[in-house]
């Protein structure tokens, strides 16, 4: 309950208590989790969080799906932390570009940084660059409104869409572009997409994963969600299954079993009529090898794999000769994300694309959590938890490495560099004009909000 | 019985829509039936740092409720607010008690039990478990929200 550091710092300089500056770059669920937990323990602290967009929460804004409003309900205890006398949001500020690493370890005890993941991996194979091959994340920045994907050229002229990858990010554009228009009416999907996928030609989906049914990432829930979609038949490849026995069923933990269960159970029950219904149809055993076309997207080339290794929850995918040919329009990479280098003294690992840290510990008084310190895995309860380790050894840490040791100037240096620069910044009263504003022109569309788009009108409304 | 289930998640979602937009309160969210003049009954919440809390809950309210109600010291707990959609409001049973719980699991709590840290088979998630009067004495396990593994 009582903080060490307080008591530390106080025995230290008797006459004057150091007030903890701690300062977090990225207003999503690690910031606020490592806020929450972090201001709950000090009761003395000036916690500041940092964003570069005008608007707080992350990819519970711009990543859970329209459709899972529920996902959402986190914003409101995040809502509460960034309330908290000793918590502050700062809007619209980049680390990199506003303000450098340098001045934030200048003027704060702690800095936290996690700024997310939000660079795609690529294929790295031939004809990635077609047109109409388009990441899945800037889907999914077009359909949740990401300013930057606001202006995505996507074509859904064609019937037939091939994502590359089966993780729950994939299962979720599948679903939003199958999923009946007049549901997705009533959810915060920007107007934009919801205009262009009104007009949508596409029928089929394939989620194709390199390796089989066992290694699959999406989850049960996101699957169950799909083979109960309304006018959509899940179709399963019979062979795909053929190596997976009862006894091998038997012998998983449970979540594993479980999931294994229902595929095997919606291929028993597999009609063969699919009759104008949507289809959504998950392919293992598949990695692309080239996409081909004439300009856009026609077809993609497939190698065959086979999987080695021991264990056989973690086998691996090796390719055979075998290559298969798959007629589609549309192209989706959705086979994961790195972090950037957000600034020069950040040490980062180029090829995992994460920050290089000790158990969310960079250096002296420099820390990270969240996609940026753990790599871009794990829904936002993993994200929590590791968000609460990090304040649990941020606090141990205060005290260990001695980091109260001079007060710092904070936000009040902070500011001067940024009214210098002329940044325009959005506090949490600037966020709460925007999410009112928002959530009117929602209702305007029986919509529970219409979330803005342009950056500009943001600061507009946001910036007093 | 299934069907019930399933209803209950609806009505869940549909609670949640009309709330997004207007900023309420959390109790709001609340699953329980309406709580006035509702016996009370003794609960005891295991920490997994050996902490234990004591406190009531209402009957009809689940322990999601109990949780909020009592402002329980239970970090991350209740994180979608009782919607089936996280899984931070696993708590473990003995293995008496939770045979005798009165609604089995549904499809759905599996679902998201299966994401939960520390899976046992005698987990369930709070959210999902309404208060009787034959539960009083309660005795429940939090399971750590901070992953072992770092710490
Ligand atoms: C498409 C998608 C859907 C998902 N759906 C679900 C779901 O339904 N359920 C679930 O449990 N999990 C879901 N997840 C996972 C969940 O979103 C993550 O676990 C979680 O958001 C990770 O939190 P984070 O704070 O590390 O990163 P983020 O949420 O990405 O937050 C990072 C923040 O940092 C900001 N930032 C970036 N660069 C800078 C900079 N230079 N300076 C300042 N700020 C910066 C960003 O704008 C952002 O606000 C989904 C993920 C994706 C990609
Ligand atoms: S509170 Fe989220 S599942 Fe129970």
């Amino acid at each position: 309950m009582n903080c060490f550091s307080n008591i530390f710092a106080s025995r230290l300089f008797s006459t004057k208590v150091i007030k903890p500056k701690i300062c977090i770059v990225g207003a999503g669920p690690a910031g606020f989790y490592a806020a929450q937990h972090l201001v709950k323990k000090l009761d003395n602290s000036e916690i500041d969080i940092f964003e570069r967009l005008p608007v707080p929460f992350g990819l519970v804004r711009f990543g859970v799906a329209p459709d899972h409003p529920e996902v959402k309900n986190v914003i409101h205890t995040f809502s509460k932390t960034a309330q908290h006398p000793n918590v502050r949001f700062f809007g619209n500020i980049n680390l990199g570009t506003d303000i450098s690493l340098q001045d934030l370890k200048d003027n704060y005890h702690v800095v936290l940084l996690t700024y997310g993941a939000e660079e795609n991996r690529q294929l790295n194979i031939p004809g990635e660059d077609l047109h109409n091959v388009i990441p899945a994340r800037k889907i999914v920045g077009w359909y949740n409104g990401i300013p930057d994907d606001s202006n995505l050229e996507i074509d859904l002229s064609g019937n037939t869409m091939a994502i590359f990858g089966q993780g729950n990010v994939a299962v979720d554009v599948a679903r939003i572009l199958l999923t009946p228009v007049d549901e997705l009416k009533k959810t915060d999907i920007t107007q934009h997409a919801l205009d262009k996928i009104s007009q949508s030609k596409i029928k089929q989906v394939h989620l194709i994963g390199r390796r089989g049914p066992l290694q699959a990432a999406f989850t049960i829930k996101e699957l169950r969600e799909m083979l109960k979609l309304q006018q959509c038949q899940t179709v399963w490849k019979k062979e795909d299954f053929s190596s997976i026995s009862k006894e091998i069923v038997e012998n998983l933990a449970r979540p594993k079993k479980r999931i294994t269960e229902l595929m095997l159970k919606s291929l028993q029950d597999q009609k063969s009529d699919v009759d104008g219904l949507n289809v959504f149809k998950p392919i293992f055993f598949r990695s692309p090898l080239e996409i081909l076309g004439n300009k856009k997207v026609e077809r993609v080339i497939l190698g065959v794999n086979r999987l080695e290794g021991e264990d056989i929850l973690k086998q691996h995918a090796v390719l055979t000769d075998r290559q298969e040919e798959l007629e589609c329009n549309i192209v989706v990479p959705s086979i994961g994300y790195k972090s950037v280098q957000a600034d020069p003294l950040i040490p980062f690992d180029q090829k995992k694309g994460i920050i290089i840290n000790n158990n969310s510990k960079v250096n002296t008084g420099l820390y990270t959590t969240g996609w940026l310190g753990t790599a871009p895995v794990g829904v936002i309860l993993t994200t929590m938890s590791n968000a609460f380790g990090t304040a649990e050894r941020i606090l141990k840490d205060i005290h260990d490495d001695n980091l109260l040791n001079e007060d710092k100037g904070g936000f009040t240096n902070i500011s001067s560099i940024l009214k210098e620069k002329r940044v325009p910044i959005v506090d949490w009263a600037g966020w709460e004009k925007i999410d009112k504003y928002e959530i009117e022109e929602g209702k305007k569309h029986n919509k529970p909000r219409e979330k803005i788009i342009d950056v500009n009108k943001m600061l507009e409304i946001g910036v007093s | 019985m299934a069907l019930n289930y399933i209803r209950v998640a609806r009505i869940f979602r549909e609670v949640f829509r009309v709330n997004t937009c207007s900023k309420l309160p959390r109790r709001i969210f609340s699953v329980g039936l309406p709580a006035l003049n509702k016996k009370e009954i003794e609960i005891t919440f295991l920490k997994a740092n050996g902490d234990q809390i004591n406190t009531k809950g209402k009957i009809g309210d689940s322990l999601l409720d109990v949780v909020v109600n009592n402002n329980l010291d239970l970090d991350g707990f209740g994180a979608c607010e009782g919607t089936l959609t996280c899984s931070t409001c696993h708590l473990i049973f003995g293995k008496e008690t939770y045979d005798q719980l009165p609604n089995k699991p549904s499809e759905e709590e599996l679902d998201m039990l299966d994401l939960a840290y520390d899976l046992s088979d005698t987990s369930r998630l709070g959210c999902q478990i309404i208060l009787t009067e034959s539960m009083d004495g309660l005795k429940v396990t939090v399971p750590a929200t901070i992953n072992d593994a770092r710490s």
